[in-house]
């Protein structure tokens, strides 16, 4: 557990952070809590000869809510998005998930902007990301450009950030209705063993709007808008349920680890969905 | 003399056996001050670590540790090769094997111990781990001992004899190449003939998978080799300390005298440290070699790769009773994995350890067990987590058998057992597989625990609960878990055990000083359990100084006398025993001392709490303090100065604690989710010396016995790769996962205790795991489950629902 020898750089800007990020190439990572990446280096699975700590870069903190949006710096902590009474009000799903994500000590630590960079499909925030149809900016040599959440996720650790780039802040519609973000874990600290992320309108009885995302049932997240189709028209009935159940189930693809095997975790990501859908719908 | 303070307060100012006394180690453990293994740092020492091998079985081709000498800061690269001059290649095991130190022209596990490399810091040394190449050949996988006591493939190619005989174990014939013994107890004939003619016959088979004890302080040393005195001092996590300092002389030929082992704090036990590991003979050579101190420090994934597994014990029983229910006969037979080398730490002569208390808490008059120790491509170990020496395994194989035998009778559980246990009046009793248990009184202990929980009541609950499930008005299940165990510990009578010719005595050495106060050293080592709390209190009844003037030593083989260290809870057992009979030395001179003070015979003084007093004259007394400054300051005729006593206590036989647990469970049918709702431990450890630390090694073992029913297992893939090697995947539950413990007592002393205690460190764990275990198959048992194996973690849970058809 003793990570190979790198070099540490803590810039204080941006444009810093993106020189560096120039010359060393794929040598060179970013850090932000660094609860993913300093294991990785420790079990040397990980080779990060230039670790550039991002802590001292200014520019990187704070939640903004306005009437357009949310926007989340990407050096936010889990433990700041827990503890934003106004952030919770505008947009609750985030403290519920911000909740089971590890515990305190690794949220007082972990970052919002690393959990949705890293690419890791065991992260809770790509897939709450993709339910709540945020968008990612990212800044590099050639300037700022965004990237919708939905289409930021290619493989495991593979994402459409550029390796000169860094992610700075995630932007979210103010979400509307009910929600909820369901985790099945093995215990405390756990990746899910299957996830919901669910934002549903009601009108009257009907649902108008629904948005579904699944965690750790793919190599990516998986925004299964067949399964939120299936709500919309519906009065969120049994039928609805198992129409938007089983559209989830095609899009997911989940691999057998210590979790247990595929048929359990399909069969617990449609409980997981079920129940998620359930508890919006009651909060719609 | 008026004495304004009364006998009352005198004894409670003591703060003696039966006190809560808050735990002195505390304030240096909470403040960050303990003095771990890897907090010692002495000049200009060196750091040591291991290459491993990633494969499970091997030939080595070659070693090239050309490229690791050139990093900067290592100082040497230790191979077989390096060690066989010394004979140091292999090393003797605690269960007569031997194992190699660095591997010798093969592997036999994932993590076994290839190369040594020394530097200068942990960091160089690994660096130049990965810089040592080394060429494998692999073999052929073993992870499965039934397929290996079949396999044509010889794992120990070093055991089998010219033309592939195969010579005699450490404990008998050998029946395959893979085969390491078999051990049997009780009657094989008979049993099988009571089977043959019962009214009932339960048969099932378990596999009580492997484990880890999983210490949050793993494995380490340092070793400290003066080249100008010739002195060795070796500081690490050592749970016996005087046998490590024997085996080490035995091994490397130094002289006993020559050699220190110091066991500082040490952070978590549950035999874990029991054993003798590569690193610590690599450090010893490494220190030789270079003249400088070495350091060895185990990191996470080490210390569940390859130091110390427990269980692995694939059991099948057969029960035999009467159609009312009465059981008149038990058979078990056990393949036991010990993996790559047979490094179990158990007694000499037990290589399934007291595997034959199976018979349990129950009068069952006809027994047999067998054992078949087998290798396959797994690490070596076999300790005895939080147990004494595999009665986990024995309690749980009893405990599940009869819940089968329940079933088979259509019977509920609790009035089985309650028809069956060994009544109060047949105490001493000889037990069919030969143990004779010392005290007990189970009816008494079950009656109360079922009535705390309202068992009636609980079943009623359970029975609405199903036809709830069945009427599809819910989707949980409900569990009644029950356990009565009977442990065996205290090992032991050293006409039974010894461990590699180590009588199992223990011992306490007590010196008083002029002013009244103590120092006592002892020969086990506290790894948490509070042995200068609960000592100091022994003493303190037993000599009426006040425990908080008592000083418990442990620990350092220079000054504390010969022991064999604490597992097995035998440190109250066998050295709280000595402590109490040191006590009892002191008590008779200070009697003398007294009498001579208060110018009477001796026969005319009497102890009384802190004091000797003329009998019919309480006014006249002599402290235990002012005997003690008389005894150095005052020259008594025909007594020598001073007062300090030791004792050597060889235990006449093992304590048999025993206690009654109940958990209630709810389990989510659809996704395998159990829900503790409530767990109810009775505990029977004999005297009880301090209730609040009794009642924390309750809570700590019911812990880790969640932990082993629910999902904690060191898992092998085909090819011999630990799929659980980090804490992400080998379960270690926080306090969310723990539920609130209710902890209740009885207390039936041990008659042959000094004074009745009985240990009740590892109880929990025993009673525990098979407590948990069957609140989740009681749940299934109205839809038809008998068994399932543990650990019963999501998915394994989800599995048996699906099995029986729950989702459909």
């Amino acid at each position: 557990m003793i990570p190979a020898a790198f070099a540490y750089y803590r810039p204080t800007d941006m444009a810093g952070v993106i020189s560096l990020l120039q010359e060393h190439g794929d040598d060179a990572r970013v850090m932000a809590g660094g609860h993913s990446l300093i294991p990785m280096m420790k079990l040397r699975m990980a080779d990060v000869p230039h670790l550039i700590d991002l802590q001292a870069v200014g520019g990187l903190s704070g939640i903004a809510i306005g009437s357009g949006g949310i926007r989340i710096g990407a050096m936010v902590t889990q433990s700041e998005i827990i503890d934003d009474d106004a952030l919770s009000a505008a947009a609750p799903i985030l403290r519920e998930a911000a909740l089971q994500i590890a515990d305190p000590q690794v949220r007082n630590m972990g970052t919002v902007g690393g959990n949705v960079a890293n690419g890791d499909p065991g992260n809770d925030m790509p897939g709450l990301m993709q339910c709540l149809d945020a968008t990612f900016s990212l800044i590099g040599p050639d300037g700022v450009r965004d990237v919708p959440a939905r289409a930021f996720y290619e493989a495991a650790y593979m994402t459409a950030r550029g390796d000169e780039e860094v992610l700075t802040a995630v932007t979210i519609p103010l979400p509307a209705g009910g929600y909820a973000y369901e985790k099945q874990k093995r215990k405390i600290g756990d990746y899910a063993t299957a996830a919901a992320a669910v934002q549903i309108v009601k009108d009257g009885d009907i649902c108008t709007a629904a948005s579904i995302a699944m965690t750790n049932l793919s190599d990516t997240p998986i925004f299964s808008e067949a399964a939120g189709a299936a709500l919309i028209g519906t009065s969120v009935d049994d039928a609805a349920l198992q129409a938007a159940t089983d559209a989830m189930q095609g899009d997911i693809d989940p691999s057998e680890d210590n979790r247990g095997p595929v048929a359990f975790k399909k069969h617990v990501a449609g409980v997981v969905l079920r129940r998620a859908i359930a508890r919006a719908w009651s909060r719609a | 003399m008026k004495d304004e303070v009364t006998r009352e307060e005198r004894i409670d100012s003591l703060k003696g056996m039966g006190c809560s006394r808050k735990r002195v180690e505390d304030a240096r453990f909470t403040q960050g001050k303990g003095n771990y293994v890897d907090d010692i740092k002495l000049d200009g020492m060196l750091f040591g670590d291991f290459v491993r091998t990633p494969y499970a079985h091997a030939r080595i081709v070659s070693i090239n540790t050309e490229e690791a000498m050139k990093v900067p800061g290592v100082l040497a690269v230790l191979t077989a090769a390096d060690l066989e001059p010394l004979g140091l290649h292999w090393m003797p095991t605690l269960a007569g094997d031997k194992q190699m130190v660095l591997a010798d022209g093969k592997v036999l596990f994932q993590g076994q111990e290839v190369a040594f490399v020394v530097a200068e810091d942990r960091y160089a040394a690994a660096d130049g781990i990965e810089q040592v190449e080394v060429e494998y050949e692999e073999l052929p996988v073993i992870v499965d001992p039934f397929e290996a006591l079949q396999s044509d493939v010889v794992l120990r190619e070093d055991l089998v004899g010219e033309g592939g005989t195969l010579p005699d174990g450490a404990h008998g014939p050998r029946k395959h190449h893979n085969h390491i013994f078999t051990w049997e107890a009780g009657d094989k004939d008979p049993t099988a003939e009571v089977i043959a003619e019962a009214d009932v016959v339960a048969e099932e088979s378990m596999y009580y998978h492997r484990t880890h004890p999983c210490p949050l302080e793993t494995c380490g040393c340092v070793a400290s080799m003066d080249k100008v005195n010739g002195k060795l001092t070796l500081w690490g996590t050592f749970q016996a300390p005087h046998a490590i300092r024997t085996v080490v002389s035995l091994i490397s030929g130094i002289e006993e005298h020559n050699i220190r082992v110091i066991s500082p704090d040490i952070g978590g036990g549950f035999g874990n440290k029991v054993g003798a590991y590569p690193g610590y003979v690599c450090s010893v050579v490494a220190s030789i070699v270079t003249g400088k101190p070495v350091k060895w420090i185990e990191d996470r994934m080490d210390n569940l790769m390859t130091t110390a597994f427990a269980r692995d014990y694939h059991m099948t029983g057969k029960i035999a009773a009467t159609k009312e229910g009465k059981i008149t006969g038990l058979q078990c037979h056990v393949t036991a994995d010990h993996g790559g080398f047979d490094a179990c730490a158990d007694p000499t002569k037990f290589p399934a350890g007291f595997m034959n208390i199976c018979t349990g808490s129950y009068d069952i008059p006809t027994a047999y067990l067998e054992v078949d120790g087998v290798y396959t491509n797994k690490a070596p170990g076999g300790v005895s987590y939080r147990c004494s020496f595999r009665v986990t395994e024995a309690v749980y194989f009893i405990e599940r058998m009869i819940e089968v035998l329940a079933i088979e009778l259509n019977m509920d559980a609790a009035e089985l057992r309650r028809i069956n246990f060994i009544k109060k009046e047949q105490f001493p009793y000889t037990a069919a597989l030969g143990w004779e248990y010392d005290s007990g009184d189970y009816h008494t202990a079950w009656e109360k625990a079922l009535k705390a929980v309202d068992y009636e009541g609980l079943r009623a609950e359970q029975a609405q609960r199903v036809a709830d499930f069945k009427a599809g008005k819910t989707r949980s299940l409900m569990g009644i878990g029950l356990s009565f165990f009977t442990e065996i510990v205290g090992a032991g009578p050293v006409k039974n055990c010894d461990i590699l010719g180590l009588g199992m005595f223990d011992s306490c050495e007590i010196r008083i000083h002029p002013t009244g106060s103590a120092i006592a050293r002892l020969g086990t080592i506290s790894q948490g359990q509070g042995h200068a709390t609960t000592f100091a209190q022994i003493l303190a009844s037993e000599i009426g100084l006040p425990a908080d003037s008592i000083t418990i030593e442990e620990g350092d083989t220079d000054t504390a006398p010969y022991g064999l260290g604490t597992y097995g809870s035998r440190s109250t057992p066998v050295a709280g025993a000595a402590t109490a009979m040191a006590g009892r030395k002191i008590r008779a001179k200070a009697q003398m001392i007294a009498a001579y003070l208060l110018e009477v015979h001796d026969n005319d003084v009497e102890f009384d709490v802190d004091r000797f007093v003329v009998k019919g004259a309480p006014e006249q007394f002599k402290t235990m303090k002012e005997i003690a400054f008389a005894a150095y300051n005052q020259a008594i005729p025909g007594i020598e100065p001073g007062l300090e006593a030791v004792s050597y206590y060889d235990p006449p036989n093992m304590t048999y604690p025993f206690g009654a647990y109940v958990c209630v469970m709810d389990i989510d049918v659809d996704t395998g989710v159990p829900d503790i709702r409530r767990f109810y431990a009775l505990d029977d450890c004999g005297t009880r010396i301090n209730p609040m630390i009794i009642e924390g090694q309750v809570h700590g073992g019911l812990t880790e016995a969640l932990a082993v029913a629910l999902g904690q297992e060191i898992a092998y893939d085909d090819m011999g790769n630990v799929k659980t090697g980090t804490l992400m995947d080998f379960f270690l539950p926080t306090a969310w996962e723990v539920p609130n413990y209710e902890t209740d007592h009885t207390v039936t002393p041990s008659p042959h205790h000094p004074i009745g205690a009985k240990g009740v460190g590892e109880s929990p764990h025993v009673g525990g795991v098979p407590c948990f275990s069957n609140a989740v198959q009681d749940a299934f048992r109205p839809f038809g489950n008998r068994h399932t194996n543990m650990p019963h973690d999501h998915w394994r849970i989800w599995k048996t629902a699906n099995d029986l058809g729950l989702h459909d």
